[in-house]
């Protein structure tokens, strides 16, 4: 059977609206004769022009689920169920590598979270910049030479001529992921999806990397979709929130909202965990047991056996997503009307009275230059 | 905390290397450990901090200066019988509990690994009663004796490594990355656990790490290393709030906190060594207010003195 290559709508899209929608999505894959689900119905929107970091813990399938986008998943993976709409085009359904050359690549690109694996270690890093650029578009060898130049120059390589003939290992780590982006960003896509790409650097270089990945957004107008375990990190990226567990969004929201006005038990957990909001000489709160096993169907609110909140429906029946506001939703019982009232953890409250505070000043000051003061203290 | 000092490391250098490839690993660090405290190394990748905790196990050879437990010098030339006695004193914990635990043996055999190396037991009930009180102490089941170390989440592991320090009793910890490998959930485990033990059992850590956000919760002391060099070393929160040297202070706006508002106004701070200016004037290791020290030249300190 012959495969169409896809046709992409190529209207432009305007920053804020929908560009690419995962609508329940279903991954599975096949281990030793048994299927695990490692997304279960997923949905995702990611804007034009935007931010979106997607959080959990190893095994939520955060990496999974974007990697679908690429058509990278290992062979034992198929994604079976939902849709995932791009430019008018079902990634879902794309089953060939002649389809996929559309997609990958030329209009969505990733960044790897070891840069030590992404790169070809016999092959000059300009030459594999060199390869990204000229792959998706006709151009002969030494244009495309130039425009490895202009990209290892724009992920902030000095020298970039003597750069460009050096192998891998003469590159630091740090160096070695501003060269695995400029790969990325080399064909110019509109998605960057970006998998933990600073976990295997160091804090001062991590500060770096992020900060170029920023700038490049903000110069080349991509829609980026950040995948992490690290709250500060997100705090720093994100202008929306997806939060992942087992398998499924689990809450959903702007920036401020998911760290100042979490619904979900796990996000609570999630930030109650941070050393950063603990108190010292106290024991940290730490979410007990693991995640659960996604070879097994899961029933009722995945989070239940962990949560201590956890309400006898947790158990039974498999929350909806309750609306919190126009941008913010969270998939938890603790929302319906009939839910008992509880209470978020001391610590998650002290993140959510300090919004409550700068609401208040806000509206006290109105533009007395009040606000912006103690923007500048708090620092 | 009392004021016992256990471990002090004066003028310590470490060299790698000879002749016209030497390379100064760690280069004239003094600091000390007391009884009961936690003392955080803290630097990137290469700037010499587990090569300083494994100087002090005496896995590599000090090339100047001196290491001391209590009143003895633990460098250099040491008797067969006393680095004995050392290594019990002085355990360690790795940075990844995957690769740490070997494979092919059951927890049983792991944790009392070094209670057979140094008979450490009478009777096969006492050496399984250790096993089982060191297990149950890091809040494992002591059932999980018979299982292998593939059966483990990460953070078990990594408990089952803590484990199989405690069972020898030490007074001193090091523990070389213990969390870096660890999921989010799992780390406050991990933390809390270590921070119970130090409360509980008056154990002494030196703690090497680069998140500087578990450095501040965990640790009484901070010490900075750039490059070999110890810049800047000060109680935990005089660090944090009055930072001196840049090189803490670039590494300290790097770390994301996880506050959206903070952390997108926050400009980053990038250290350049060249900004000294030690043509002139030496720079020396100076205690600047009291335990709190910084290295640099007279002109600097007068600048940060304020």
């Amino acid at each position: 059977m012959k495969y169409e290559v896809p046709v992409l709508d190529p209207a432009p899209v305007s920053t804020g609206s929908v560009l690419l929608e995962a609508d329940n999505m279903e991954i599975q894959f096949n281990l030793r004769g048994r299927t695990l689900t490692a997304v279960r119905k997923a949905s995702l929107q990611l804007r034009a022009g935007e931010t979106l970091a997607i959080v959990g813990e190893s095994g939520s399938g955060k990496s999974v689920f974007a990697k679908s986008f690429l058509g990278m998943l290992d062979r034992n993976g198929r994604i079976s169920g939902g849709t995932a709409l791009y430019r008018g085009v079902n990634l879902a359904a794309l089953k060939t590598e002649q389809q996929w050359l559309a997609i990958r690549g030329r209009r969505i690109a990733m960044v790897f979270q070891d840069p030590m694996t992404a790169l070809n270690p016999l092959k000059p890093v300009g030459e594999q910049i060199r390869e990204a650029a000229a792959l998706h578009r006709t151009m002969d060898k030494e244009a495309s030479r130039l425009v490895a130049l202009e990209m290892l120059e724009r992920v902030g390589i000095s020298e970039p001529e003597r750069r460009y003939k050096q192998y891998p290992h003469e590159f630091s780590g740090g160096m070695r992921q501003r060269a695995v982006i400029a790969t990325a960003i080399a064909c110019g896509p509109e998605i960057l999806v970006c998998d933990e790409p600073t976990t295997a650097l160091d804090v001062t270089i991590q500060a770096q990397i992020l900060e170029l990945i920023k700038n490049l957004q903000r110069d080349m107008g991509m829609s980026v979709l950040f995948i992490t375990h690290d709250l500060g990190v997100v705090a720093k990226m994100a202008d929306r929130i997806a939060v992942m567990y087992a398998g499924q969004v689990v809450e959903e929201g702007m920036a401020d909202e998911i760290f100042y006005d979490a619904r979900h038990p796990y996000t609570w957990a999630l930030l109650a965990s941070l050393p950063q909001l603990g108190i010292k000489g106290e024991d940290l709160f730490a979410i007990s047991g693991t995640p659960p096993s996604l070879f097994r169907t899961i029933k009722g609110d995945a989070f239940a056996p962990r949560n201590p909140l956890a309400l006898k429906v947790d158990f039974e029946y498999e929350p909806p997503f309750f609306q919190v506001s126009p941008t913010h939703r969270a998939k938890t019982w603790l929302l319906d009307p009939r839910a008992p009232k509880v209470e978020m953890p001391e610590t998650v409250k002290r993140l959510r009275q300090k919004l409550k505070d700068k609401k208040a000043e806000d509206i006290a000051a109105s533009g007395t230059g009040k606000a912006k003061a103690r923007k500048e203290t708090s620092r | 905390m009392s004021q016992e000092i256990i471990l002090s490391a004066e003028n310590m250098s470490v060299t790698f290397g000879s002749g016209r490839k030497a390379f100064r690993a760690v280069n004239d660090v003094s600091f000390f450990v007391r009884k009961g405290e936690t003392l955080s190394l803290v630097g990137e990748s290469g700037s010499g901090k587990t090569t300083i905790g494994r100087a002090i196990m005496r896995v590599h050879p000090i090339s100047g200066g001196a290491i001391r437990w209590k009143d003895t010098v633990i460098s250099g030339k040491v008797n067969g019988s006393a680095e004995r006695a050392l290594r019990q004193k002085i355990q360690m914990i790795f940075q990844d509990p995957m690769a740490s635990l070997n494979e092919r043996a059951k927890i049983d055999y792991i944790v009392s690994e070094g209670l057979y190396n140094y008979k450490l037991f009478t009777t096969e009930a006492e050496r399984r009663a250790k096993v089982e009180a060191a297990l149950l102490e890091v809040g494992l089941l002591p059932e999980f004796a018979s299982r292998f170390p593939h059966e483990f989440s990460g953070g078990q592991r990594q408990r089952i490594g803590i484990a199989r320090a405690l069972v020898m009793e030490p007074e001193l910890l090091i523990a070389d990355e213990p969390i870096s490998a660890l999921d989010v959930s799992i780390r406050a485990q991990v933390i809390n656990l270590l921070n119970r033990l130090k409360k509980d059992r008056g154990l002494s850590f030196l703690f090497i790490a680069h998140d500087l956000s578990v450095v501040r919760f965990i640790s009484d002391r901070i010490a900075v290393i750039y490059r070999g060099k110890l810049v800047e070393l000060a109680p935990a929160e005089v660090l944090f709030e009055h930072p001196v040297h840049p090189y803490t202070r670039a590494l300290l706006s790097a770390v994301p906190v996880p506050d959206p508002e903070i952390e997108k106004e926050k400009c980053l701070v990038v250290y350049d060594p060249a900004q000294h200016d030690y043509s002139k004037v030496a720079p020396a290791w100076t205690e600047l207010s009291p335990g709190h020290f910084v290295y640099g030249s007279d002109k600097e300190i007068a600048g940060w003195q304020k």
